[in-house]
């Protein structure tokens, strides 16, 4: 098939940036959204032009390195499947298709489709983690976790720390992240000592590191590439209103 | 140099406890005097980062990835083993040693292979206490499942992303740490060059990929946990970038390469589609435990697999090895594979067999089959458009582990005194094959509980001293690799660097593959050193050294694919028997088993490299197996 892609192109962070127009010829339906960039930019090495620069690595939708806004919607058309298991059989022969990065204050882009994600990083050093040393730890089973609560925790735990989520987010917000790690960790019993001092340190870091807030658009479970679930921001929100002094339980951040 | 394993004497239960009880320590104080290089964040990196960070050590980690989560460990689906017997089905700590060597046929330490059992329950403990959700039934309890080569369930998993949650688990222990001011992650890093000091790892060279810029870092000792070479083969189960460059540096400052020729190739893979695919995805072990694997009793039947009456199919696994049945090791199960397709009864283009699972979903009903493996499902229908409810899988084996790695001691130190060396990136516990769910037993093992203890023994000895990148040896180590950046870039040529690439895969998986032969492994070492050569002169390195530059990134890690190939080939050549992956064509039974040669190979290969114009020295570590009697390697 043959395609018109506007891509993206940005020397560095200082640069404007543009989207610029190329035609990706003879693309094999078998091929990755991704092994078809490759195609287009050995093409455009060969000509003695700049390849465009993007993030990738396992190629099997669980490191979380691609990252690629397509025809608006972060990862693309298809549901719950990161750019890299996208594969052309999904587009048709002509179609025009738009790359853009990740776009979000929180998220300066470094080159071309490659965005700085350092902040998701910096949410996790805020607190989430169960504070345990390696060493001096009781007998596995010696800590039960009902299967449904091992099940609740995996659902969210599932996060591969893409940031579609903030990409899709009107707002720019990190919610969904959040709140996947504050419920993955808040529902085993490993994670629960922490749990008050957990949902404070990460939510104050998300203001600090330029996220916006949540009101609830819903867009950031819809780009999820994991299907990572809204219910997670209600039991964030739980976690929270449960740190407020008993008087005052009217606001959730 | 005689190759000095430093493995303890004494029954094999002791050797561990005994070695720790004469291994130096510092007090909490002084630690932080010694600052640690940890190069790699997967679960190795990670687990040692973190873990030295608690201890008081100063850390700088460094991974070529944007997060340190993103190390390819997180791809591992299957699980990870351990001995505690949970199931009560006759497991021991002693059970997964003789496992561990037999799977690995013989061609690794006892002493190692006996710790990294011992120390396996000691992993899981730790790993459920960091949160790490681990499938449970309903009361509460942790489940098993079983994996290839063995007969016991001691397999733990959290569905089909166990590597993803035990990472996270590192990556948070590690975040931590960061946190706490005691480590410092260099991101977007990639180790150029080790560097050496008066006969003593003290520093790496890092390319800056964003910038460009040569880095130049110091310390008291230098870990390298940078993964596997699969990549080799250019097409693998490998993340794209991961590299042989980290430890392919080392090896030429000095550190020993051993057994490059131990290659794992993984028998559930997707099969290969088209020319331009960029990389083969996994399709997790686990699946044989339900799947069913079996191709057409006629040579290249057109009938579609459900057509094909239960007479008229061949389930050569549970034939040949009805012990095992599809159970059999990796290396059984794939040659299994390859030869059937070779004989004319593979399907679809011809190199594939199916996994079926028709009989599980009768059986257990699909809901159970989907909770077991529903995203493994998923990801084969986005590959291939196929549902595999309905239809049997298509499976091939990939390249997807190496054995092989720098040679270490039972310290897991290098040949470079100061230079440790940990996952997947060293040689030391699967001899010659690797079961399913233990790299990442060895990884956490090598990171949580083994480095800590050696490395610290090992800066006691040396004291803390300054650590500054003065010395003339990092201004020599910058200076050469930007030489070798700007020659890349100056070539100028006119084919690109996937390219070359695909040219190097199939030199290696035609003739350094599943089966090699004396012919094959000399015709793979008459066409590498040309194609290497046409690399240095035809290869188009587009754009300048000084920026963001990924074509330079893949360039420089081809050019060492380019030289690691041959020692591999070579490798293969020398070891004249067959024994785990390493399959020679000359040496095998009646029914196209494996034969050992232990009367002449019993021992550990190490390279020794003597720069680029002579050929590497080979130095042999013989192997005793004082506990357990080499047998052939029999899943009958
Ligand atoms: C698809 C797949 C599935 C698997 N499933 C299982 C399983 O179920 N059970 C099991 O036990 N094993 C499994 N394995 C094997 C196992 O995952 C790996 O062997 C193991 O995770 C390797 O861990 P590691 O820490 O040694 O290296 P990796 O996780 O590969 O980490 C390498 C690190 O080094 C860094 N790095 C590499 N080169 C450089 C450089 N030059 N400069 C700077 N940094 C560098 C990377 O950034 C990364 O942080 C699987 C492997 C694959 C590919
Ligand atoms: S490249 Fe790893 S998730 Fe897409």
């Amino acid at each position: 098939m043959n395609l018109t892609l506007h891509v993206w192109r940005q020397k560095g962070p200082e640069d404007r940036g543009r989207l610029e127009r190329y035609a990706a010829r003879n693309i094999d339906p078998e091929l990755s959204f991704l092994e078809m960039l490759d195609q287009l930019n050995g093409e455009l090495i060969r000509e003695g032009r700049e390849p465009i620069v993007f993030d990738h690595d396992c190629r099997e939708g669980i490191c979380g390195a691609c990252s690629q806004v397509i025809n608006g919607e972060a990862h693309g058309p298809q549901a719950e499947t990161t750019v890299c298991q996208l594969y052309m059989r999904q587009f048709q022969d002509g179609d025009e298709i738009y790359v853009e990065p990740w776009r979000a204050r929180a998220f300066p882009v470094i080159k071309d489709l490659v965005v700085d994600r350092s902040a998701l990083d910096r949410l996790i050093e805020a607190g989430g983690y169960i504070s345990v040393g390696t060493g001096g730890v009781p007998d596995a089973n010696a800590i039960l976790v009902p299967g449904e609560a091992a099940e609740t925790a995996m659902d969210a735990a599932e996060c591969i720390g893409c940031g579609a989520c903030v990409a899709a987010c009107p707002n720019g917000s990190a919610m969904l992240f959040v709140a996947a790690k504050i419920a993955h960790l808040a529902s085993l019993p490993q994670g629960r000592p922490e749990a008050s001092r957990r949902v404070c340190s990460m939510t104050d870091a998300m203001g600090r590191e330029g996220f916006g807030n949540c009101s609830n658009h819903y867009e950031c479970e819809a780009a999820c590439p994991k299907g990572i679930s809204v219910k997670f921001i209600a039991q964030l929100n739980r976690e929270y209103l449960k740190t407020l002094p008993k008087a005052a339980t009217s606001k959730a951040p | 140099m005689i190759l000095d394993n430093q493995c303890p004497s004494g029954p094999l239960a002791d050797q561990w406890d005994n070695h720790r009880r004469n291994l130096l320590l510092i007090n909490p104080d002084n630690k932080r005097k010694y600052t640690v290089l940890v190069v790699g964040t997967g679960l190795a990196g990670a687990s040692a980062a973190a873990t030295l960070a608690e201890l008081g050590y100063k850390v700088e980690a460094f991974c070529y990835q944007d997060s340190p989560r993103r190390a390819h460990s997180i791809a591992a689906q299957g699980g990870i083993n351990a001995a505690k017997n949970y199931p009560n089905d006759g497991d021991s700590i002693y059970r997964l040693f003789f496992d561990t060597i037999k799977g690995g046929d013989f061609r690794a330490r006892e002493s190692n292979v006996y710790r990294l059992a011992q120390i396996s329950n000691g992993i899981i403990d730790q790993c459920v206490a960091q949160g790490v959700p681990f499938a449970r039934d309903y009361a509460g309890y942790l489940q098993n499942r079983s994996f290839g080569g063995s007969q016991v369930s001691r397999t733990f998993f959290a569905r089909g992303q166990t590597g993803q949650q035990l990472l996270l688990g590192a990556y948070q222990a590690l975040s931590r740490q960061i946190r706490a001011g005691k480590i410092r992650v260099h991101t977007r890093r990639e180790m150029l060059d080790l560097v050496v000091v008066a006969g003593r790892a003290r520093g790496i060279t890092a390319r800056n990929l964003v910038s460009g810029e040569l880095e130049s870092y110091a310390a008291n000792a230098v870990v390298l946990a940078t993964g596997g070479y699969a990549n080799v083969y250019n097409l693998s189960t490998n993340a794209l970038g991961s590299n042989v460059t980290a430890a392919w540096r080392a090896y030429k400052r000095g550190a020993y390469f051993a057994n490059p020729c131990f290659t794992q190739i993984h028998p559930t893979c997707i099969p290969v589609s088209g020319n331009l695919q960029s990389k083969l995805t996994l399709l997790s072990e686990s699946l044989r435990n339900d799947g069913r694997i079996w191709v057409p009793r006629n040579r290249r039947d057109p009938r579609s697999p459900e057509q094909i009456p239960e007479a008229e199919r061949d389930y050569f696994l549970e034939r040949r090895y009805p012990g095992y049945g599809n159970l059999a090791p990796r290396d059984i199960a794939s040659r299994a594979v390859k030869q059937i397709c070779d004989a004319g009864f593979g399907v679809g283009n011809g190199q594939g067999v199916y996994l079926d699972f028709t009989d599980a979903i009768q059986n257990l009903g699909t809901e159970t089959i989907r909770s077991r493996y529903g995203n493994l499902f998923d990801m084969y229908l986005r590959i291939t458009g196929e549902d595999a409810y309905r239809r049997p899988m298509r499976i091939f084996p990939a390249p997807h582990y190496s054995m092989g790695g720098l040679w270490v001691d039972y310290n897991l130190q290098s040949t470079v005194p100061g230079l440790f060396v940990l996952g997947e990136a060293n040689f030391s516990d699967h001899g010659a094959n690797r079961l399913g769910a233990s790299a990442l037993m060895q990884g956490l093992a090598d990171g949580y509980f083994i480095l800590p203890y050696t490395i610290t023994d090992y800066l006691a000895g040396t004291g803390p001293g300054r650590n500054a990148v003065t010395d003339d040896a990092f201004d020599q180590s910058r200076t050469a690799t930007e030489e070798c950046l700007q020659q890349l870039l100056a070539v100028r040529g006119d084919k690109t660097v996937d390219e070359f690439h695909r040219q190097l895969g199939h030199i290696l998986w035609n003739n350094v593959g599943m089966a090699r032969s004396e012919e094959s492994l000399q015709r793979a070492l008459q066409q590498i050193p040309p194609l290497r050569e046409e690399f240095w002169n035809r290869v188009r390195v587009p754009g300048r050294s000084d920026d963001f530059n990924q074509e330079l990134e893949k360039a420089g890690r081809l050019a060492d694919y380019l030289e690691f190939g041959e020692l591999l080939a070579r490798d293969a050549l020398n070891r004249n028997e067959s024994c785990g992956g390493h399959f020679r064509v000359e040496h095998q039974t009646e029914d196209g088993e494996a034969l050992r040669d232990d009367a002449n190979y019993n021992y550990v290969a190490a390279w020794e490299y003597r720069g680029d114009q002579t050929p590497p020295r080979l130095h042999k570590e013989t192997l005793r197996f004082d506990s357990i009697e080499t047998a052939v390697r029999s899943y009958k």
